[in-house]
């Protein structure tokens, strides 16, 4: 992110994948600006409705479109998109309808210490340590206690949502030179603990299901984001959790309070906190924390 | 009526056309991997394209009907046993109640189908009877086929009607060759490999390693190389790294430049790698049949030639189910 509020727009690069799928992207580099674009142009194109158009996949810093070219010619998909983006360029209307989410999360926590410790030597930066051990170091901070204030103390925002069922990838809300940067695995583990909260590069992930991953561990998130059970209600209407756009507080959780949601959960009473809130990015360009803290506040009312 | 399970086989799943609208969240598309060879197995008992068949990977089930059923297999050849005795596949075989369906040792490509009137009859989950293993939704109970398993199949369509021929014609069935030639478009990064790296791609042998299965196929040979540059914030240090983006099925992705990995149908719907081209939707059946040592070339056409062979697979496919005799 930089200081300026209003980001340098550059005309995005459009290229096919093979005969059913346009590839549009916006920015080679993750930025909040280049993500909040994609964001846009994708909303402005599923609002079309458009015949043909078969998925709408907003990513980190670009956009994939699957369309079925029977339906819809390719000259004619690209004609569109590149007038939505066109059009963006001449309205500054930088705010989207979102909501804020608390989730709730085990740090430190020993089912992802015990996968950990099944992947280190040959696959880990530095296989006599923990994971949130190296991040605190790579990021030079003091310690582990510290790492995770950083990780939660600031909002993130779902900035695409994929890899596997309802996979958030997340970033950090805050200033680029505050982001923090982890490298993934040297070499990807086979096996990684359903609700991991991990990292890799600048991103935050939550694991949706069990399954191989590189990303560091941290911890894992309390409550379930992939249903397909549709047991709880924050899932009466869809099994994932997570939208492009949501904002992410986490929450840290003892085991004692980790427990208590487990029983929440057994029972199907549980909820997310959320809350909705209209998302400026102008306003979180010029003064990141300022902002968070008033959309954090928004939490205190639920 | 319904199929008992004796032995599931290698990984056997309930497939259909698959699931899409939900890529957006990482759902990928699922389905059969040969849509061909599915679609003329269901044109055989009197289904349409989209009933749901049971996909076999190599190593088929042993399987037993409760009521008297119409099958047909398709695909990879193998030997169809009814009972223990050998009948022919890509034609139609009428089961009584307590018959036995078995498979012999598969002879090339990877996988053969069993459609049977009325289809699997599996829930639908997302528009879908598809098996999405790693989701744990769609098919049966959301996973691959167990031993005990009972598995539903539907009541006949169309007052179970059936096509005029039982068996689909020699020049409408597909080739399961030891060498291959993949049509791709170029496209998405081929920009970050350098010259002599796309000269590889496009002009090596490359070879299916076992590392292959319904989320890809991995195939080696001689590697590529990535232009070397300052890599953007967010994209991770290596050149075959960039910001994590949506991935197109089909999209061939060359992890630190060694080992080529084309994306199908149980993909991830996205990561940190670079794709240099895609498969053209004409030719993912193809690689579907591509079995480990499957030697392979990557012929680069323009998106309208990839449109034109797209307009050629729906006319075969039309002519072969105008050969058998059944509406699509």
């Amino acid at each position: 992110m930089s200081s300026s509020p209003e980001p340098a727009v550059l005309e995005a690069r459009y290229t096919w994948g093979g005969d059913e799928f346009l590839f549009v992207e916006v920015a080679e580099s993750m930025s909040l600006a280049a993500n909040f674009r994609v964001m846009s142009i994708a909303a402005k194109l599923s609002a079309m409705q458009l015949p043909g158009i078969v998925d709408v996949c907003p990513a980190n810093a670009s956009l994939l479109v699957r369309f079925d070219p029977d339906v819809l010619p390719p000259s004619t998909l690209e004609e569109t998109v590149r007038t939505i983006e066109g059009d963006l360029t001449h309205h500054h209307d930088h705010s989207l309808e979102t909501r804020i989410v608390e989730v709730p999360v085990w740090y430190e926590d020993p089912f992802t210490a015990e996968v950990a410790e099944r992947f280190r030597e040959g696959f880990h930066q530095e296989p006599g340590g923990t994971d949130i051990d190296y991040a605190a170091k790579v990021n030079n901070l003091k310690d582990a206690a510290e790492f995770i204030r950083r990780h939660h103390e600031q909002p993130w925002l779902v900035s695409m949502v994929g890899f596997v069922a309802g996979l958030p990838f997340l970033f950090q809300l805050v200033e680029q030179e505050k982001q923090l940067e982890v490298p993934k695995y040297l070499s990807p583990r086979t096996d990684t603990p359903k609700l991991t909260v991990g990292h890799g590069g600048c991103f935050g992930c939550i694991y949706s299901v069990r399954g191989a991953g590189g990303y560091q561990m941290f911890g894992v998130a309390a409550a379930p984001i992939f249903d397909p059970a549709q047991s709880l209600t924050d899932f009466k209407d869809f099994m994932v959790f997570f939208r492009p756009g949501d904002i992410v507080k986490f929450k840290p959780v003892t085991e004692a309070e980790y427990n208590n949601i487990q029983a929440e959960i057994s029972a199907a009473t549980f909820r997310y906190r959320q809350v909705p809130v209209t998302f400026d990015l102008s306003k979180a360009l010029a003064n990141p924390e300022g902002y968070n803290q008033e959309l954090m506040e928004a939490l205190n009312g639920v | 009526m319904a199929f008992d399970i004796k032995n599931p086989g290698l990984a056997t799943t309930v497939q259909d056309q698959g699931r899409t609208g939900h890529y957006n969240v990482g759902i990928p598309q699922s389905g059969s991997m040969d849509q061909y060879s599915a679609e003329l197995g269901n044109a055989l008992v009197g289904n349409t394209a989209k009933e749901a068949v049971l996909e076999c990977t190599y190593l088929g089930p042993v399987l037993t009907t409760d009521q008297d059923a119409v099958v047909a297999v398709t695909g990879a050849p193998v030997d169809v046993k009814v009972n223990g005795e050998t009948r022919p596949q890509w034609t139609r075989l009428q089961l009584k109640a307590g018959d036995e369906l078995s498979f012999g040792v598969i002879r090339g490509g990877t996988r053969y189908y069993i459609a049977v009137q009325g289809g699997i009859d599996v829930p639908e989950v997302l528009g879908s009877r598809s098996t999405y293993s790693l989701g744990a939704i769609g098919g049966f109970q959301g996973r691959k086929l167990e031993a005990g398993d009972q598995v539903p199949v539907g009541a006949p369509l169309n007052g179970g009607a059936m096509p005029d021929a039982d068996t689909v014609p020699e020049e409408f069935r597909p080739v399961f060759a030891k060498e291959q030639a993949v049509r791709i478009v170029l496209g998405l990064y081929d920009h970050r490999l350098t010259d002599e790296g796309l000269d590889n791609l496009l002009h090596s042998e490359w070879k299916v390693t076992p590392v292959a299965d319904r989320m890809g196929l991995r195939y080696s040979g001689p590697g590529v190389q990535w232009k070397e540059r300052e890599q953007p914030f967010g994209a991770g240090s290596d050149p075959s790294n960039i910001v994590d983006a949506g991935y197109a099925v089909g999209s061939i992705q060359i992890p630190g430049g060694t080992q080529p990995i084309i994306l199908h149908r149980d993909a991830v719907s996205g990561g940190g790698y670079a794709m240099v081209g895609t498969v053209i939707s004409a030719d993912m059946d193809l690689v579907a049949r591509a079995a480990p040592g499957t030697s392979t070339r990557f012929v680069a056409i323009s998106l309208d030639e990839a449109l034109v062979a797209r307009k050629e697979l729906a006319e075969l496919k039309r002519n072969a189910w105008a050969a058998i005799g059944a509406g699509s």
